[in-house]
């Protein structure tokens, strides 16, 4: 039960210090961490496909793909049908394609599994540029609704509570999957796979069957990341839509230690640093670039990635295929 | 254990791959992949109901049917070669640089700074400086991943990610602030000085010949020099090279060096070779064209040169085919996927040749 180690729990207690101090205005501060957390959630949920893909020891970098070919089928399609719903489906349905893409070139194929996930990015990015076409809308987004009573709690309500159906879908992933990686058969399962896949393997758990399954899945999750983004929070597709978000959530999966809830608290931190930055400017505190705030995201990547490497320690098995009778 | 037995056959792998330079199989999977992706193209074009045969037949006409066609083919084809071999120097040494958009890209912008600033040098000193300085900042950004990945194991491919989108942030803010053109409407740096500008041999564009050069240099220095000896064994096997003494961190950040210098180059020969010029929108994809280009040509400086001119006329044909046949130019980024896709299946590559399937980097680092 680490949820939080010591040093993201400094870096959350500084950043909700500040966000307190500074905004006095306690209307703004809760806009502001509702703002955090809908920046939050595509990157958290991101994050999630990479924590199942590599507690099997399968290393995805093809999430950023697998979210913009979800993206863009899920624009074009609730585009085509004229609702959003079938968009989704559609949406989810490719991305588990993609999942099992990747699951055939890492697991069956036994290829680089950095290369295979920069052939589904590389590959993503052709076919949605390719196939894009302008001008096409959807008929409506998912709305924000309140969820009863619980969007009545001062501050936490109308940060949490108050949003549209795939932001609340995307939070019980994340919880589901905490629960269900440290709490169940299967993710006791997967977790033995990604450590020492052998063992498992002597043990009677397939190894292949399994990183086929979760890397499948996990693609489905991706699919909702990229689905989130193009009917809910944008309600268009652009091309190169994804922006880097799929390589920020890896980042955010390691500085999390490859927990859920880590990885959600990471999220946070950083949907909250973009709302800060977004807010101060409206507020012309400062004026930065737009470059810059566009940067930042990946600064603060490189710079977490810098503090953390080294002091965590990734799944044993993490990038290496397996083949049967191996030691 | 396993992880001995797994290094002792890539390292077999490689050794035979070294002393079988032109083995069939080796040059034969590129071309089949080239041309079943462009079949699986085809039938993409087919179901948005245009004619995929005029599509090809107006984009290689246009890219390689006049002497014209072929000088912008090769033009096109510069930064590719040189994207192509940085990507592949890195692998070379274990190290999978995507950042060579990013490196490019500085190396661009700093090659366009020096092309205006110091107007009134004379042509052969002037272009040397503005290649220098290009190349020098494509390093300094590829140096950063080299460091952290060697000092604190911090895995390249998401540092080069990341500084891609930086530097992309900071040449977009140099060229809309500092570096601008004064009183033009366009966000665009000024036109570089005639001193500065790559001559044209007729219509042969001498940036071409400066890649080949650099091609063959690198094959030279990876294949007969200590230094090329070093960054392959490191590449092959860490540990091995370790063991031998052969410092492996700098090796790493020196591969890396070497890597982004290559690809700040094909940013400076881009500039003042063909764009004269810093845009925002130039330059976009080169760098991972590169990775494609690299893979194409089996990882070796001088294989990707074909590769490079294959993809440089496809883009120098992009836009004429869409004339001719309304296919969408972006139908070359889908065929450099495919192709990638194709290249790289190891289903492919064991159909033609017998070998295992090797791992060029593992987990995150270490």
């Amino acid at each position: 039960m680490k949820m939080l180690s010591k040093r993201n729990g400094y870096f959350l207690a500084a950043i909700l210090a500040t966000g307190f101090f500074y905004f006095n205005g306690s209307d703004v501060t809760t806009s502001v961490y509702a703002t955090g957390t809908v920046f939050a959630l595509p990157l958290a949920l991101a994050a999630m496909v990479g924590i199942m893909c590599e507690r099997t020891g399968i290393v995805n970098i093809g999430i950023e793909g697998t979210m913009l070919i979800s993206a863009f089928v899920a624009f074009f399609v609730a585009s085509l049908t004229q609702n959003i719903v079938i968009g989704l489906i559609a949406a989810i349905f490719t991305g588990s394609m993609m999942g099992l893409v990747l699951a055939v070139m890492a697991v069956s194929w036994r290829m680089d599994q950095i290369i295979a996930g920069t052939i589904i990015n590389i590959l993503a990015t052709g076919l949605t540029s390719f196939l894009y076409v302008q001008g096409k809308t959807i008929p409506n987004v998912f709305q924000s609704f309140e969820i009863p009573l619980l969007s009545k709690i001062p501050f936490f309500g109308p940060v949490l509570f108050i949003h549209g159906a795939l932001t609340f879908l995307g939070l019980a992933i994340i919880l589901a999957l905490y629960v269900a990686i440290y709490h169940t058969t299967w993710g006791l399962r997967s977790r033995a796979v990604g450590e020492h896949p052998s063992s498992a393997d002597t043990a009677g758990v397939s190894v292949a069957r399994l990183r086929y399954i979760n890397v499948t899945i996990a693609g489905a999750v991706g699919a909702i990341a990229g689905a989130y983004l193009a009917l809910e929070l944008v309600g268009s597709f652009e091309r190169g839509f994804i922006a880097g978000k799929g390589f920020t959530a890896l980042a955010l999966m390691i500085f999390g230690r490859w927990n859920p809830l880590g990885a959600l608290a990471a999220a946070m931190f950083f949907g909250l640093a973009q709302a800060y930055a977004n807010q101060l400017m409206i507020d012309q505190i400062v004026n930065i670039p737009s470059q810059f705030t566009a940067a930042l995201p990946y600064i603060m990547t490189i710079i977490v990635l810098t503090i953390s490497a080294g002091k965590v320690r990734p799944p044993a098995a993490e990038g290496q295929p397996y083949e049967k009778g191996q030691v | 254990m396993s992880e001995t037995n797994v290094d002792k056959k890539v390292v077999e792998n490689q050794s035979e791959k070294s002393t079988k330079k032109f083995d069939v199989g080796t040059w034969f999977i590129p071309i089949i992949a080239v041309l079943v992706a462009m079949a699986l193209a085809a039938i993409l074009i087919k179901l948005q109901g245009l004619n995929p045969i005029t599509a090809y037949k107006s984009l290689f006409k246009t890219a390689f049917g006049s002497i014209e066609g072929l000088g912008v083919t090769l033009g096109k084809s510069t930064p590719l070669v040189l994207s192509g071999l940085a990507v592949a120097v890195g692998l070379r040494a274990g190290l999978f640089n995507i950042g060579a958009q990013g490196q490019l890209l500085s190396g661009a912008l700093a090659a366009a700074w020096a092309g205006v600033t110091f107007e009134g040098l004379p042509g052969y000193i002037h272009i040397p400086i503005a290649l220098i300085i290009g190349a020098f900042f494509g390093s300094l950004v590829a140096g950063i991943s080299g460091f952290l990945k060697a000092y604190r194991g911090v895995h390249e491919v998401i540092t080069t990610i990341m500084l891609n989108s930086i530097v992309m942030a900071v040449a977009d803010y140099l060229a809309s602030g500092k570096l601008r053109e004064p009183d033009q409407f366009l966000t665009r740096t000024s036109e570089v000085a005639e001193s500065a500008k790559l001559p044209i041999y007729g219509n042969l564009p001498s940036g071409f010949f400066l890649a080949v050069v650099l091609a063959i240099s690198i094959w030279w220095i990876l294949g007969r020099t200590t230094s090329g000896f070093r960054i392959e064994t490191v590449g092959r096997n860490l540990h091995a090279a370790w063991y031998a003494g052969i410092p492996v961190k700098r090796t790493v950040i020196s591969a890396m060096l070497i890597s982004g210098a290559i690809a700040g180059l094909g940013g400076a020969v881009e500039t003042l070779g063909i764009t004269y010029r810093y845009a925002p929108a130039f330059n976009l994809g080169l760098g991972f064209d590169g990775i494609t280009i690299a893979l194409l040509g089996r990882v070796h400086p001088i294989g990707i040169t074909p590769g490079a001119i294959l993809i440089g006329g496809m883009r120098a044909g992009a836009a004429n085919m869409q004339f001719d046949s309304g296919v969408a130019p972006e139908l070359v980024d889908l065929l450099m996927a495919l192709i990638l896709l194709l290249v790289t299946a190891p289903l492919i590559t064991r159909f033609f040749k017998n070998s295992s399937s090797k791992s060029m980097t593992s987990g995150w680092g270490n």
